[in-house]
């Protein structure tokens, strides 16, 4: 198999084509240049035409070119050496360690059939009130932040790094800023997170196609380790940038695009990765965080919408806060009954309170008349917004459940508050005066 | 016939290519022999000798030369008792045999029996030299709560078939042979408990169709009241993501009055599948008192799943629905979410290099979409007995935005429309149907006039509101305020319901009368009420009053004295009706 093509048919995009017998789908293959050796992979076959997407670019590949079939699909090492190591899309290191050969994994493998998952049942905690309190993130949830370009979603996803109780971190960069990629490493290295971290890290000056690679290949690693028993938190940031290597590719290939360029088969490619959350019986768990910026802050643009169909629940990071209305996690149920008996009525209430807020604002805003009440609701979504939402406030959650109820009895008479008598007696505050 | 076999030619995502010998047919299924793997296979396109196959498994490793065997079936599902309780993939693949076999991943190319081999207690009902034609009854075993009715396969061609054979009563293996039965022309078959459909093909072995009337009741205030489902019917829920699509399928199956639920989980979250898998087992089923999971089937090809497979979910979700029909019984199909189907559908479409429709759709989507929903019905049987299927699908549209292909479509065929808003749902009024939006031709169990009446209210509440938005509270007339606050108490007392409570969760159909009256008797009179703040402290007391009265049991002892108080505090502003109302109450 390991039979040498020295004639390249066509090149477009990242995409090359050479006739070649015996070639299967998904295929590696090495393809060397005047520029050095690149891994390639088979995207479609057609008689013996092979098309090949070249991880570094087709940029500079002469026709002349030769390529030799690996015979094997993309694999990736797996073993402990992984860990605080620094990888590119390819999986090859760029943080001057050694190369990782032994134990080779497919990536991109099957999904766990269905029977076999469980209901999630383990709170994770951020230290972030607007998670904890209010969206709790959950073992095995997968979960995007939307944002847009300029809200600080790496620093938010640095912080949950470095503060979840996870056993393992997993950081898959796509098209990062160089700045970030450094912001990522130096923040994760100072904090001592960094020896229990994995990167793969695409720039985006990187080649696309391994922007396209980086998904796969840190959630292959994250399985295999959740198998071994760990509990594995994969940062993907950003998603977006994945589904527009996708959609480059899918143009090459001169597919019907579906909806603003994008491929028909979007909602599938991103459900396949975002679907490797899991907990597994009698073993470990991934957990997925994905950052995803909305072009021009719009929630219906292909990427989040499809996003929003698949994963469970989202975070929405606005003017450097997590807004309460919008984020949602579907898995909180599971797990903020047994946190404190108060959590739920405080979380539903603070909420309820804080759309009242919001309503009294646009009155006042309108110029209509303020009521005393209004008076009140104005106060608390104050203090709401200072002491809960901005993201500085980094407090366990029975500290945030402290905090909510000092919050409610500086703005509101107990009977205001709507929340069920009972728990008042316990948890509203003495007089604070 | 000639041997036929095929070897591919190309690979194109989950598209292959196939040079054929002999003859083929269109929807054949084929087998893709990888190393020592069969992969399953669908024939969707013939050209002279080539053929276009979607692949129900992953295509990585499929190699040009491969051999592709041919079935000479269809794509199929098997029928027979057994199918209750069982958990498949889109290809009625069981995925807890799967896992016992394969573990934690779904193996390509492993296919298990759909049906268990076991054996099953057999009762004759038809007797040597009867005549019988497809979809007669052969006898019946009891299956959980059900008695399932052996029937002659749907398949066996017109003629003078008779019984031959049937065994005693007795236990037989699910593949026996329990009666054979012959057309005195040669024609002989034998036959056991079960026997394979074409999942594409609707099964038709009944009398007549009706015109679905009865009301499907699931216990959800706005539906059963406002938009109704009929057995035999179809409707769809449309919404963006969040909008609370997936819990309101989950309750509607917990909840609905039918034999037989089956869920078609398509293409979304594994995870929701899971909690129907773990919960069901537990929860009991008030009508029968067995657990929910004995009227239960699940079909679920979740979104990682490979997409060909994803098209037959659904179709073998409404064979199974339709195979239970004929015995009889009221079968709820719930297909959670046909949109990802239809984006299958334009994949493969896509791949085919057809020309595209609106969103690259492919132009055949609504045909498509309607021979789906039109599988629905209320059917008359051989023995006078009557079958339903309803289908209840939910729809996906991209950007939450219901101008879309999909929705569309699936408007045009479907009977009711429960339209998810974001608005509602961010708001979290749950369920988030829009009363405004939606639609249904079906019949409502209470009272159409009060109904049309209380809708009509909706409506000018809403403007009112919309009104109070420019003018402020301080520009509205008393009256116009007391109507928006009226429309307020509907929504907040009626339209909305607590999925996470267990008394609100579900609203029989007699307590909905009961709530719904008391309600209309306030939505339709005339208060005495000097002033705005008056009249907000009204409709406050009467919402807090309805919520607690909604939130407790019908046996608790104070269920009566809420409705009591409510009636008192009516009763001390009334005036008079309405006008309009009057005529409606006095009949």
């Amino acid at each position: 198999m390991q039979k040498v093509y020295t004639r390249i048919d066509s090149i477009a995009g990242n995409v090359i084509t050479v006739r070649a017998e015996g070639v299967r789908n998904g295929d590696l293959a090495v393809v060397t240049s005047a520029h050095g050796e690149s891994l390639a992979n088979v995207i479609k076959l057609n008689h013996d035409v092979v098309s090949l997407q070249v991880f570094s670019g087709a940029r500079g590949i002469s026709t002349g070119d030769k390529v030799r079939f690996l015979g094997v699909p993309m694999r990736v090492s797996y073993s402990d050496d992984l860990l605080g190591r620094i990888f590119n899309g390819a999986g090859k290191p760029r943080d001057n360690g050694p190369e990782l050969t032994e134990n080779l994994i497919e990536i991109g493998g099957p999904s766990v059939n269905p029977a076999k998952r469980i209901i999630p049942r383990n709170m994770i905690r951020t230290g972030i009130p607007m998670i904890d309190l209010f969206n709790t993130l959950v073992e095995s949830q997968k979960l995007p932040i939307f944002s847009v370009s300029g809200e600080p979603y790496n620093e938010v996803l640095a912080r949950i790094a470095m503060q979840a109780e996870v056993d393992l971190i997993i950081l898959g960069g796509m098209g990062l800023k160089y700045d970030d990629y450094l912001y990522f490493r130096d923040t994760l290295e100072e904090s001592g997170a960094k020896n229990r971290t994995i990167f793969f890290v695409h720039t985006a000056s990187d080649p696309t196609v391994e922007c396209l690679l980086v998904p796969d290949i840190s959630l292959a690693v994250a399985e295999q380790f959740a198998l071994d028993g760990k509990k594995v938190l994969v940062l993907l940031t950003d998603m977006t940038n994945f589904a527009d290597s996708m959609k480059e590719i899918a143009i090459t290939m001169e597919q019907v695009p579906s909806n603003r360029g994008y491929p028909g088969d979007l909602y599938s490619s991103l459900a396949s990765r975002y679907e490797k959350a899991v907990d597994f019986e009698g073993a470990g768990s991934v957990t997925i965080l994905a950052a995803t910026t909305m072009p021009g802050d719009d929630v219906t643009h292909p990427v989040p919408d499809n996003t929003g169909y698949i994963t469970e629940g989202q975070f929405y990071l606005r003017h450097g806060r997590i807004e309460p209305f919008g984020s949602l996690s579907r898995l909180k149920q599971q797990v903020n009954s047994d946190t404190r008996d108060d959590h739920r009525a405080l979380m539903d209430g603070m909420i309820k309170l804080y759309a009242s807020y919001k309503e009294a604002l646009e009155k006042k805003a309108m110029g209509f008349q303020m009521s005393e009440w209004d008076e009140k609701l104005l106060k608390y979504g104050e203090m709401f917004e200072d002491k809960m939402m901005d993201l500085s406030v980094n407090i366990p959650l029975e500290e945030a459940l402290d905090l909510g109820w000092k919050i409610l009895a500086a703005c509101f008479e107990p009977r205001e508050s709507g929340i069920r008598s009972e728990l008042i007696q316990r948890y509203w505050p003495e007089e604070l005066t | 016939m000639a041997e036929r076999y095929g070897l591919v030619t190309g690979v194109d995502g989950n598209m292959v290519s196939v040079e054929f010998e002999g003859d083929i047919f269109q929807n054949e299924v084929g087998f893709i022999l990888v190393g020592d793997q069969r992969l399953k296979s669908e024939v969707i396109r013939i050209t002279g000798k080539s053929a276009s196959l979607q692949v129900f498994e992953m295509t990585g490793g499929i190699g040009v030369g491969d051999k592709v065997e041919f079935s000479g079936e269809m794509l199929s599902v098997e029928l027979g008792p057994g199918l209750l309780t069982q958990i498949y993939d889109g290809l009625q693949n069981p995925l807890p045999q799967l896992a016992a076999q394969c573990g934690f991943f779904l193996q390509r190319g492993v296919y298990l029996k759909p049906i268990p081999d076991k054996e099953w207690r057999f009762t004759p009902v038809a007797k040597k030299g009867d005549k019988v034609i497809a979809g007669s009854t052969l006898g019946t075993v009891p299956e959980g709560i059900f008695s399932h009715k052996i029937m002659v396969p749907f398949d066996l061609p017109k003629g003078n078939w008779v019984v031959e054979s049937i065994k005693k009563e007795g236990s037989y293996n699910v593949r026996d042979e329990i009666a054979t039965i012959s057309d005195g022309k040669g024609g002989k078959r034998s036959l056991s408990m079960v026997f394979s459909w074409p999942i594409k093909r609707p099964i038709t072995a009944y009398v007549e169709r009706l015109q679905p009337r009865e009301p499907l009741i699931i216990q959800s205030r706005p539906i059963d009241t406002f938009f109704p489902v009929a057995k035999g019917g179809t409707y769809c829920i449309p919404g963006p993501f969040g909008a609370g699509k997936t819990v309101l399928q989950h309750m509607t199956s917990r909840n609905a009055a039918v034999d037989i639920v089956i869920i078609a989980a398509c293409g979304e979250r594994a995870g929701e599948v899971v909690e129907t898998l773990k919960e069901f087992p537990e929860l009991l089923d008030p009508r029968t008192g067995r657990t929910l999971m004995e009227r239960t089937i699940i079909v679920c090809n979740t979104s990682s799943m490979p997409v060909a497979a994803r098209e037959a979910s659904v179709y073998t979700g409404v064979t199974i629905a339709e195979y239970y029909r004929q015995m009889g019984l009221d079968v709820l199909l719930l297909a959670d979410s046909t949109s990802r189907w239809a984006q299958a559908m334009r994949e493969m479409s896509g791949r085919l290099e057809e020309i595209p429709g609106e969103e690259a759709f492919p132009a055949y989507l609504e045909s498509v979409i309607a021979s789906f929903y039109e599988r629905a019905g209320l059917v008359v049987l051989q023995d006078g007995s009557q079958g339903s299927v309803t289908i209840g699908g939910t729809v996906s549209p991209a950007g939450g935005n219901f101008e879309e292909p999909v929705t569309q479509a699936t408007l045009k065929v479907v009977g009711a429309f429960h339209g998810l808003s974001r608005e509602r749902s961010d708001a979290r009024k749950y369920p988030a149907i829009d009363p405004l939006e939606s639609w249904s031709k079906y019949p409502s169990p209470i009272n159409y006039d009060k109904v049309e009446w209380a809708r009509d209210l909706l409506f000018r509440a809403n403007e009112v509101s919309q009104m109070m938005k420019v003018v402020g509270e301080e520009g509205t007339s008393l009256d116009d305020y007391l109507l928006y606050l009226k429309g307020e108490l509907l929504d907040d007392v009626y339209l909305q319901q607590n999925s996470y409570d267990e008394i609100d969760s579900a609203c029989p159909l007699d307590r909905q009368v009961l709530v719904f009256d008391l309600l209309f008797k306030v939505l339709g009179s005339k208060f005495k009420l000097g002033s705005k703040r008056e009249a907000r402290s009204f409709i406050n007391d009467l919402r807090q009053m309805f919520i607690d009265w909604n939130g407790t049991a019908r046996d608790d002892k104070n269920f009566e004295k809420y409705e009591k108080e409510i009636n008192h505090l009516i009763d001390e502003k009334f005036i008079e009706y309405e006008r309009q109302v009057a005529k409606i109450v006095e009949g």
